[in-house]
């Protein structure tokens, strides 16, 4: 690669052709080459990674959500059976419905934690760096089987929590991991308590917000609420945007604490059966790979859709200053 | 996230990168005019203290399960039900040998298993990732917009769309039980995550660098091992430790590819200690959950600086 890319280094071989004008052109054109082709070197792995690990499955998972695919034999073309099949299978209705209340209550409430403790933060407080990395570490080891086996202990029938309620004068509280009322909650709960990645994004985007626009208001008269309602939120609606746009589709993938919580099963009674739990099951349970892609879509195309009414939604009420 | 997606040299995130000091302290400010009586000074410093309080509780109650859980694992299993308190009152080593041998190969095992995916898949991100970055930040080729959305699109995929016909193909080469389903992904910079990281680092890095090493004789590998490479030593770090501790965690597709117990990484080998007896030994668990959680904790502390700037930069976790 080294030697093709410095030996046709452009104003070599062009030097003794044409007149000045021209070569220049032909000079340029010549390094343009050069460069178009070591920028396709440089992304050659990349460009291997998209066709092969990125479009090329999602293709052939298009094609294996109208078969009949087990791994064992060839897959048979069954036309819209998978989706159909969909559309009558409570189960999928249950992922679904556990997947919107997981992701519709967890993310609202992890934001405002995030934002209320970054507005908190920022008020120029002594020992910020200590605070922010005591908050962020839950952010960094959430997602973890071993904070998922935690959270199975402190929640379960004899856990941490019953502990803490029992000593409280309550004597038999609830298994709340293993109550179908209660368990989804419970993992809302630890989402919630991953608030630190986004009230790190949020802490620098209040740095962004220029000091003079408060100075300003004051000036004016304006109070510290108006000032929060007129300046600090407006200019800050980019950013709750995108924490908001990047938890949602994060969190609608959400699988390792439901897995771990439930011991694969989504359980109780199928109550924190999330979506890809479900998937999971379907294609590397039962091995019903036509099936477990047909569900891959309907994934790809809610996250895909909510994404969209985001960006749509984001003209009414995300601000940008230019 | 912005207007600029998909737009090579435009904002497409909040925050650049060279706002190195975007997220260090800054100093209180006091108007001047506020600068009042010695009692409204007490004031404001009763405050400061009431609200420093407010945030060491918090901070406690947030982090309480995680000390709870180290300290249980210093308890017999017994008494972590009966404690919910942090000093063990019979402390004990025991936990630890046992945790450490209760699968069929012992610990060890299952966190070399880790290490080397790991390893391999920070090597990945960093070569592939930053060849790709460095072509769209800096050259100029047909579609690179295009090629660029394309890019960050890649980075919203669910992966669980994917993963059933990667299966049947790694099935296929006999890769199921191998290492290289969770590292050649890796090898082909398909962590779109990083490459954005690296494109955003590098478009800050000043362009007349690159125009001196090219009179000087540089052709585009010169100037991107030579000029870019070193400057963006910080993008690369922030990369290494994002990738440590992301392929560390991940256990959806190592629960996936890795099936014999042989092969099993830390994330699989602890659920399979939970799941596999009917009671729980809490004690050797938690034992083990804390050796699992220990190598991110020591990464955390030794790159905190690395992390907090690759989260305000990219705005990803």
């Amino acid at each position: 690669m080294a030697p093709t890319l410095e030996g046709e280094r452009p104003g070599m071989a062009a030097v003794d052709e044409g007149d000045p004008p021209r070569r220049g052109r032909r000079q340029r054109s010549r390094s343009d080459i050069v460069e178009r082709r070591a920028a396709h070197l440089f992304l050659a792995p990349w460009f291997l990674g998209l066709a092969l690990i990125t479009i090329g499955p999602i293709l052939a998972s298009a094609y294996l959500s109208f078969t009949d695919y087990s791994l064992l034999e060839a897959p048979n073309w069954i036309g819209w059976e998978n989706y159909d099949r969909l559309l009558d299978d409570p189960r999928f209705f249950q992922s679904l419905k556990v997947t919107f209340i997981y992701v519709g209550v967890s993310v609202p409430l992890q934001l405002a934690f995030a934002l209320a403790l970054a507005l908190v933060l920022d008020r120029g407080i002594r020992g910020l760096a200590f605070y922010r990395s005591a908050y962020y570490l839950p952010s960094l080891l959430g997602s973890s089987v071993a904070i998922a086996i935690l959270w199975r202990q402190i929640f379960g029938t004899e856990g941490l929590i019953n502990r803490v309620l029992q000593a409280l004068g309550w004597d038999s509280p609830p298994g709340w991991v293993s109550t179908p009322e209660y368990s989804l909650w419970t993992l809302i709960l630890l989402h919630v308590w991953t608030f630190g990645s986004p009230m790190i994004i949020f802490l620098a985007g209040l740095r962004q917000i220029p000091r003079m626009y408060y100075e300003a208001a004051e000036v004016d008269g304006a109070g510290r609420l108006r000032r929060f309602f007129s300046i600090t939120i407006p200019l800050l609606t980019p950013i709750i945007f995108f924490n908001f746009v990047y938890q949602v589709i994060h969190s609608f993938q959400s699988f390792t604490q439901a897995f771990i919580v439930s011991s694969g099963t989504g359980g109780p009674a199928d109550s924190t059966l999330f979506y890809t739990l479900y998937l999971y099951r379907k294609g590397f349970g039962d091995f019903d790979m036509g099936y477990a892609s047909a569900l891959a879509w309907v994934l790809l195309t809610i996250v895909a859709g909510l994404t969209a009414v985001n960006f749509v939604a984001a003209k009414w009420w995300v601000f940008y200053e230019d | 996230m912005h207007g600029g997606v998909g737009e090579p040299g435009g904002t497409a995130n909040p925050v650049p990168v060279g706002a190195q000091t975007a997220v260090e302290a800054r100093p209180p400010v006091v108007p001047a005019g506020k600068r009042g009586t010695r009692s409204a000074r007490r004031g404001r410093s009763g405050r400061r203290m009431l609200s420093h309080l407010g945030l060491i509780l918090f901070g406690c109650f947030m982090l309480y399960p995680l000390i709870w859980m180290v300290s249980s694992s210093f308890k017999p299993t017994g008494e972590i039900f009966r404690e919910p308190g942090l000093i063990p009152t019979n402390p004990t080593l025991d936990n630890y040998p046992a945790g450490w041998t209760a699968l069929d190969s012992d610990f060890g095992r299952y966190i070399l298993n880790s290490l080397l995916i790991v390893a391999g898949a920070i090597v990945g991100n960093i070569v592939a990732c930053s060849m790709a970055a460095y072509a769209f930040a800096r050259l100029k080729f047909p579609l690179r917009r295009m090629w660029f959305a394309i890019m960050l699109g890649t980075m919203m995929l669910p992966i669980h769309v994917v993963i059933v016909p990667q299966y049947i193909v790694y099935a296929q080469l006999d890769w199921i039980n191998t290492y290289w389903p969770l590292i050649v992904p890796k090898l082909l910079a398909t962590d779109a995550f990083f490459v954005f990281l690296m494109v955003q680092f590098i478009r800050g890095l000043p362009r007349e660098l690159d125009d001196a090493a090219r009179i000087d004789g540089c052709g585009h590998l010169g100037i991107f091992l030579r000029i870019i490479m070193p400057l963006a030593m910080p993008a690369v770090a922030t990369t290494a430790i994002f990738t440590f501790i992301w392929t560390w965690n991940d256990f959806f597709s190592q629960l996936i590819f890795l099936t014999d117990p042989d092969m099993y990484t830390v994330p699989v080998a602890l659920r399979s200690f939970v799941d596999a007896t009917s009671r729980t030994p809490w004690g050797p668990v938690f034992a083990m959950s804390v050796v699992s959680i220990a190598p991110i904790f020591g990464f955390f502390l030794a790159g905190q600086r690395y992390l907090v700037r690759g989260i305000a930069t990219t705005g990803l976790k």
